[in-house]
C-alpha cells in the first residue's frame, strides 16, 4: 500500500466525495417529494388512482439505473427537438443529467417504500378518525401520513444507502464525484488497489454516519414506540 | 438436495480461474476496440482496424498465431501485467508514466493533438481564447492529461470512458471541443457524423509516439522491434498505412 | 419492428444470454457466501459472528461498481503472487470472472441477512427434536433447518436475484460484452444512443418480468402445505 500517493492525492477525493453527497442528497429529497403523491395513489381503493403510476415505478424498478442514465444523457440528446428546447442548458450538463436521473428512478423505490407503510398503518386507527367526523383529507394528514412515516423512516434510510452507492454510476457520465476521482487519478498513477480503497473507505464512513444520522431521527420521531401494535 | 448440489458446482466452476502458459506458437493481442480507425468492434463482432491488422502483419512476421482480446482502455495497461494478453497495440502513446508499468516497442506510428471544434464557431486554441470553453477527452489519454497539465485552470475538462462517447457530445453539443489524436478525428471528420465540425489551429503537441506495449523485461519485444522493421522494409506498412489514410503515418 | 436495429440485433441476443450466465453465476455464489455468512452470524462462536456481520457490513457499504472496478484491476498482483505460488506461468481473472465475483459477494453479504432472519425464524423446538433424535448437528441443518428456510428465504432472495440482475450491468465497464456492453458497441456504430439504450431497457424489463414469474412459482413450489397467515 502506497499511503504517500493516497495522502497526497486524498483532497481530490474529498472533492469527489462532496460531489456524492451533492448527488444523494438533492436526489433522495427531490425523489421522496416526487414519490408521495405516487405512493398514496398506489395505497388507493380506487383501482384506477392505483394503476396510475404502476408502468412508472415497474419501469424504474425492472431496468439497471445505468441504462436509464445513459437514456437520459446521450439518449435525450439524440433528438433535436430535446436539444432545441428550453430544457437543454438543463440536460447537457451531466450534473443535472445524473441528479433527474437518480431522482426518477428513487422516487420508484420510495413510492413503493410509501404504499407499504399506508398498508401497515393499522386500520383501526384510521376508521377512528372516521369516526370522530375527520374528513379523507384530514385523516390522510394528520393520522395516516404522520403514522406512515415513521413505519417507512428505517426503509427509507435503507434507500438512502442505496442512492448513495448508486451515485457511483455517475463517473460514466463525465462526474468526477468518488469513484470517478478514484478512476481519474487511478488513471495517472496505475495504483488501482490504493484508490479503490481508499474511495471504499471513504463511502464506509459516509454510509456509518448516515445510519447513525437516521438512528437519532428515528429516536426523535420515537419510531419505536409507534412500531408496536 | 439436487439443487444444492448443482448450486455448489457452479460456483465452484464460476471461482475457476482460467489460467494458460504462453506458449511460443500463440500469442493474445490486445487492443481497446472502440478507437476508430485504429481499432474498433464491427456489427459481427469482429475487432478492425489499423492497429489490429499492423498487429496480425507483426504476428506473421514472428511466426506466431495471434487471437485479438479487448478490455476497456481504463484499464488496459493493469490487463495487459495481468496477462490477459501479451503485447498491447491500440494506438498507445508512450509517456514516462506508461513507461514505469510497461516497457514500448519502438513507435509504429506518430501522432498530433489537434483541436476539433464546429465549422460554424470561431474557435482559437490560445489560453485567452479558449477560457471558459468545455472540452473533452478520453480518461487516461495523452489528450486527457495535456488538457489537465496544461488547461486545467483554463477550461472545463471532462473525461470520457470512450472517444465515441465524447464524439456524441460534441455532436449534441454538450462540448464546445474535443482534444484527441489527429488521424483519429480525421476518421470522425470525414464520417456522416463529423461533417460539421473542422480541426481548429494547429496541432498543440506533435510529437506522440505510438508504441506497442508489453509487459517489462519481456524479451517479446525485441522480437517485435524486429518484425516492425521488416513490415515497413518490406511495403507491408505502407500497404496497410494506404488503406486508412492518403498520408504516410509512419 | 419499430427498432431499427442496424443489424446489431443478433449481438444483443448474445449480450443477453451472457447477462443471464452472468446473473446465475453469481447468484450460485452469493447464495453460497450468504448461507455461510448466515451460519457465521448465528453460530456461538463469537470470532465467526464478528467475522459474518463484519462481511456484511463491509460489502454492503461500498457500491457494486467498487468492488466491480477493484477486484477487475485490484487483484493482479495477487493473482500474479499466486501464479508464482502455485508454480504456474500465469493466473487471471477473466471479466466474467471478476464481475461474478463481486456481484457474488454483494448478493451474499445481502443474503447473509435474509438466511439469518430464516435461521432464527425456525421454532427452537426442531433443533431440539433431531438433537434428541441423537442427529448430528450437520445433519440437523441439512435435513431440518435448510430445506424449512428456503421457504422463509425466497422471498427475500428473489427480490435480491432482481437486484442482482440489473447489476449485471455494471460489469459492462470492465468490458465484459453482456447486454449493455453490446449495446453501447451498437451506440458507437450507429450513433443512436435512445434506441438501443432503450431497446437494451426492454430487454432488461423482459427478463425481469421472466424472473418474476419464475420465482412466483418456486414460492408456490416452496410453500406447499403451508397455509399463508394473513399480515
Amino acid at each position: 500500500m502506497n499511503w504517500d500517493v493516497i495522502v497526497q492525492y486524498l483532497p481530490r477525493l474529498l472533492d469527489g466525495a462532496v460531489l456524492t453527497l451533492q448527488l444523494v442528497a438533492i436526489s433522495v429529497l427531490l425523489g421522496l417529494i416526487l414519490a408521495l403523491p405516487m405512493g398514496i395513489a398506489r395505497a388507493s381503493q380506487n383501482l384506477y388512482l392505483r394503476a396510475l403510476p404502476y408502468a412508472y415505478i415497474f419501469f424504474f424498478r425492472g431496468t439497471p439505473l445505468l441504462v436509464q442514465l445513459f437514456l437520459v444523457y446521450y439518449g435525450m440528446a439524440q433528438f433535436d427537438v430535446v436539444r432545441q428546447s428550453a430544457l437543454w442548458p438543463y440536460l447537457r450538463d451531466p450534473y443535472w443529467c445524473a441528479i433527474i436521473t437518480m431522482t426518477l428512478h428513487t422516487a420508484a423505490y420510495i413510492a413503493e417504500i410509501i404504499r407499504g407503510a399506508i398498508q401497515a398503518v393499522p386500520p383501526g386507527e384510521v376508521e377512528a378518525a372516521r369516526a370522530l367526523g375527520m374528513s379523507r383529507t384530514q385523516t390522510l394528514l394528520h393520522v395516516t401520513l404522520p403514522r406512515a412515516i415513521r413505519i417507512g423512516l428505517p426503509a427509507y434510510s435503507n434507500e438512502v444507502i442505496l442512492m448513495l452507492k448508486a451515485s457511483a454510476l455517475a463517473s460514466t457520465i463525465t462526474l468526477v464525484e468518488l469513484t470517478g476521482a478514484a478512476r481519474t487519478i487511478i488513471a495517472r498513477t496505475y495504483l488501482p488497489v490504493e484508490f479503490f480503497f481508499a474511495a471504499g473507505v471513504i463511502y464506509l464512513i459516509i454510509a456509518f454516519v448516515l445510519v447513525q444520522g437516521f438512528k437519532l431521527l428515528e429516536r426523535w420521531l420515537r419510531v419505536d414506540a409507534c412500531q408496536g401494535r | 438436495m439436487q439443487t444444492y448440489k448443482k448450486f455448489l458446482l457452479a460456483a465452484a466452476a464460476t471461482l475457476a480461474i482460467g489460467s494458460q502458459a504462453v506458449a511460443a506458437e500463440k500469442l493474445k493481442l490486445g487492443t481497446e476496440g472502440a478507437y476508430p480507425p485504429f481499432n474498433l468492434i464491427d456489427a459481427s463482432g469482429q475487432v478492425v482496424g489499423f492497429d489490429i491488422e499492423i498487429g496480425q502483419a507483426l504476428c506473421a512476421k514472428m511466426k506466431v498465431e495471434c487471437e485479438v482480446v479487448t478490455s476497456d482502455w481504463d484499464g488496459i495497461i493493469p490487463a495487459l501485467n495481468a496477462r490477459k494478453f501479451d503485447f498491447l497495440i491500440a494506438s498507445m502513446s508512450i509517456t514516462e508514466e506508461r513507461k514505469r508499468a510497461v516497457d514500448f516497442t519502438e513507435p509504429y506510428y506518430t501522432n498530433k493533438l489537434q483541436f476539433v471544434a464546429p465549422k460554424s464557431v470561431d474557435f482559437k486554441t490560445d489560453q485567452n481564447s479558449l477560457k471558459g470553453k468545455v472540452i473533452g477527452a478520453q480518461r487516461a489519454t495523452i489528450a486527457g492529461t495535456w488538457l489537465e497539465d496544461n488547461l486545467a485552470k483554463v477550461v472545463d475538462v471532462k473525461l470520457y470512458d470512450t472517444q465515441e462517447n465524447a464524439y456524441l457530445d460534441l455532436a449534441s453539443g454538450r462540448l464546445d471541443g474535443i482534444l484527441a489524436d489527429t488521424f483519429v478525428q480525421w476518421e470522425w471528420l470525414k464520417s456522416d457524423a463529423g461533417k460539421d465540425f473542422e480541426f481548429k489551429g494547429d496541432p498543440v503537441f506533435d510529437n506522440d509516439k505510438i508504441g506497442i506495449a508489453v509487459r517489462k523485461g519481456d524479451p517479446l519485444r525485441e522480437r517485435l522491434n524486429t518484425a516492425l522493421k521488416e513490415i515497413v522494409a518490406d511495403g507491408t506498412y505502407e500497404k496497410i498505412n494506404a488503406k486508412y489514410f492518403p498520408f504516410s503515418i509512419y | 419492428m419499430i427498432f431499427d436495429l442496424h443489424g446489431f440485433g443478433p449481438a444483443l441476443l448474445a449480450g443477453t444470454l451472457m447477462t443471464i450466465q452472468l446473473a446465475l453465476a453469481s447468484l450460485a455464489l452469493g447464495l453460497v457466501l450468504g448461507l455461510l455468512g448466515a451460519l457465521a452470524k448465528t453460530s456461538p462462536l463469537k470470532p465467526l459472528q464478528w467475522l459474518g456481520g463484519t462481511y456484511s457490513t463491509l460489502v454492503r457499504g461500498v457500491p457494486e461498481l467498487l468492488w466491480v472496478l477493484l477486484i477487475y484491476f485490484g487483484t493482479v498482483g495477487l493473482m500474479r503472487s499466486l501464479a508464482d505460488l502455485l508454480g504456474m506461468e500465469s493466473l487471471e481473472l477473466s471479466a466474467f470472472a471478476a464481475g461474478t465475483i463481486a456481484l457474488g459477494l454483494c448478493f451474499g453479504a445481502y443474503a447473509t441477512e435474509v438466511f439469518r432472519g430464516a435461521i432464527l425464524a425456525i421454532p427452537k423446538g426442531h433443533r431440539e427434536a433431531g438433537l434428541a433424535l441423537g442427529l448430528s448437528a450437520p445433519r440437523i441443518f441439512w435435513r431440518l433447518i435448510l430445506p424449512q428456510m428456503w421457504r422463509i428465504a425466497l422471498p427475500g432472495l428473489g427480490n435480491l436475484f432482481m437486484i442482482l440482475m440489473k447489476d449485471t450491468a455494471l460489469v459492462s465497464v470492465i468490458g465484459l460484452e453482456e447486454l449493455m456492453r453490446r449495446s453501447q458497441i451498437a451506440v458507437t456504430a450507429s450513433k443512436e444512443p435512445f434506441t438501443f439504450y432503450m431497446v437494451a431497457a426492454l430487454i432488461y424489463l423482459g427478463l425481469t418480468v421472466v424472473a418474476m414469474i419464475g420465482l412466483h412459482f418456486l414460492e408456490r413450489r416452496a410453500s406447499r402445505g403451508f397455509v399463508r397467515s394473513a399480515a
